[in-house]
């Protein structure tokens, strides 16, 4: 079972995701702030990290780096998901090592399943 | 043709428009100049008609004249900075309260997606669920518009408030046991001390619970990683005295002018993150200043802010 690691602060989205990627037999480990996020992509290790930009205290730039740094998790895909959509911030985002980035309200929850289900293969 | 004539001549409609006083309206000035400079080409012809001078006198008046126009000019071009600083805190407010409508829309649109999507059927226990996160998405909105309503209302000069005896202790002791739960959920204790035999005070409650409900939500806000909010209400002679202490991030220095600001956020605190459109404080001012009390605040960087509001007596 792949486990898929997700930052993100709204509880609602952490609901609704959370039930449809366990549905499809998803292992989903829920991070709350970036801090936590950091320290279960470590001790868990996941497959995937579906990170938010706009977090409390830190910022989901300031995770994917601190990702990015870290042998033990600089492997791990990571796919943004989140409501900025400007061209910086995509490009920031990719040039920091983000696999994919997903604006929230141009997608719907079975194309965002889609890329998690294809960067998963 | 007519009206747009008379309304370019309207300068003090024109400086209303923009909401600054007419020793700050850049239209205003650049009259006062072109009349200064008439006055005084004229006066310096006539002078100089009139009496033979030195040079040097001509030169000391014209160095004189030279120096008024400078800082005539110097006011022009601030004026025309703080115009653009409104223009700039606007944007970002637009930026702002985008981000902060597409957060709940994001929320509400991807759980009714999960509702209706033929792949994944949501057993019956959990639709309630469901429903709670539509419900209190929707109340994000509501709350972040009716703050716009409010700035908007001040802003039109319609805002009125009642005034109604009531009683500050009971209204502050409802909304910290509405809190409490959120406090705790960040490791925060929040503290209320109010003075035996507090007198009831002259007030609009619906407005006195937006300016509590701000001071006490941004005192738990912005208190990183737990601690204690402390509540304290004294009488102050023919007053009451409302105090909040938070072991919060506290306001930098150099931004503590603008905190009361329309739109102003402080560097320290991420810009775009969830509610704090900027309205806040100036929504708690406005009303505060309408009710006949006034409002401060100290701050230290770092070790925390208590903000405080002076209300008389009935």
């Amino acid at each position: 079972m792949k486990t898929i690691l997700f930052i993100e602060d709204e509880s609602a989205l952490q609901k609704a995701f959370g039930d449809i990627l366990t549905q499809d037999k998803y292992k989903v480990i829920s991070a709350l702030n970036g801090e936590i996020g950091l320290r279960l992509a470590k001790s868990e290790k996941p497959d995937l990290i579906l990170l938010d930009l706009i977090l409390p205290n830190m910022h989901g730039f300031e995770v994917l780096k601190k990702l990015r740094q870290d042998p033990k998790t600089e492997k791990i895909p990571v796919i943004i998901l989140t409501n900025l959509e400007k061209m910086e911030d995509v490009d920031k985002a990719i040039e920091l090592g983000a696999k994919t980035y997903l604006v929230k309200t141009q997608y719907r929850i079975e194309e965002v399943m889609d890329k998690i289900k294809k960067t998963l293969e | 043709m007519f009206e747009k004539i008379n309304a370019q001549l309207d300068i003090v409609g024109q400086c209303k428009r923009y909401g600054l006083s007419l020793w700050q309206c850049p239209q205003f000035l650049f009259i006062v100049m072109g009349v200064f400079i008439i006055l005084a080409s004229v006066v310096s012809y006539l002078v100089g008609a009139r009496y033979i001078l030195s040079p040097e006198t001509v030169i000391f008046i014209v160095l004189v004249v030279a120096s008024i126009l400078f800082i005539i000019a110097f006011v022009i071009t601030r004026s025309f900075e703080r115009l653009a600083e409104a223009s700039r805190m606007k944007s970002e407010f637009i930026n702002i309260v985008s981000h902060q409508l597409r957060s709940p829309l994001t929320n509400i649109k991807w759980t009714f997606e999960v509702m209706a999507s033929e792949e994944f059927k949501v057993p019956a226990e959990k639709q309630e669920e469901y429903f709670v996160n539509v419900k209190e998405n929707i109340a994000r909105m509501v709350e972040l518009i009716d703050d716009l309503l409010i700035v908007s209302k001040i802003e039109q000069g319609s805002f009125s408030v009642a005034k109604i005896e009531i009683s500050l202790k009971d209204l502050i002791k409802d909304l910290v046991e509405r809190y409490k739960v959120f406090a705790e959920a960040s490791h925060i204790k929040l503290n209320f001390y109010s003075q035996e035999n507090l007198p009831n005070i002259l007030a609009d409650p619906s407005f006195l619970k937006i300016v509590t409900e701000n001071l006490i939500d941004n005192a738990i806000r912005y208190t990183k990683g737990g601690g204690t909010v402390e509540i304290k209400l004294i009488k102050e002679k023919d007053k009451v005295l409302f105090a909040i202490k938070d072991s919060g991030v506290g306001i930098p220095k150099k931004e503590q002018k603008y905190i009361f600001q329309k739109f102003f956020r402080a560097e320290n605190i991420s810009k775009e993150r969830t509610r704090g459109s900027g309205l806040g404080l100036y929504v708690c001012r406005s009303i505060i200043n309408k009710l006949g009390g006034q409002i401060w605040f100290k701050s230290e960087l770092g070790k925390g802010t208590t903000f405080y509001f002076r209300l008389p007596i009935k």
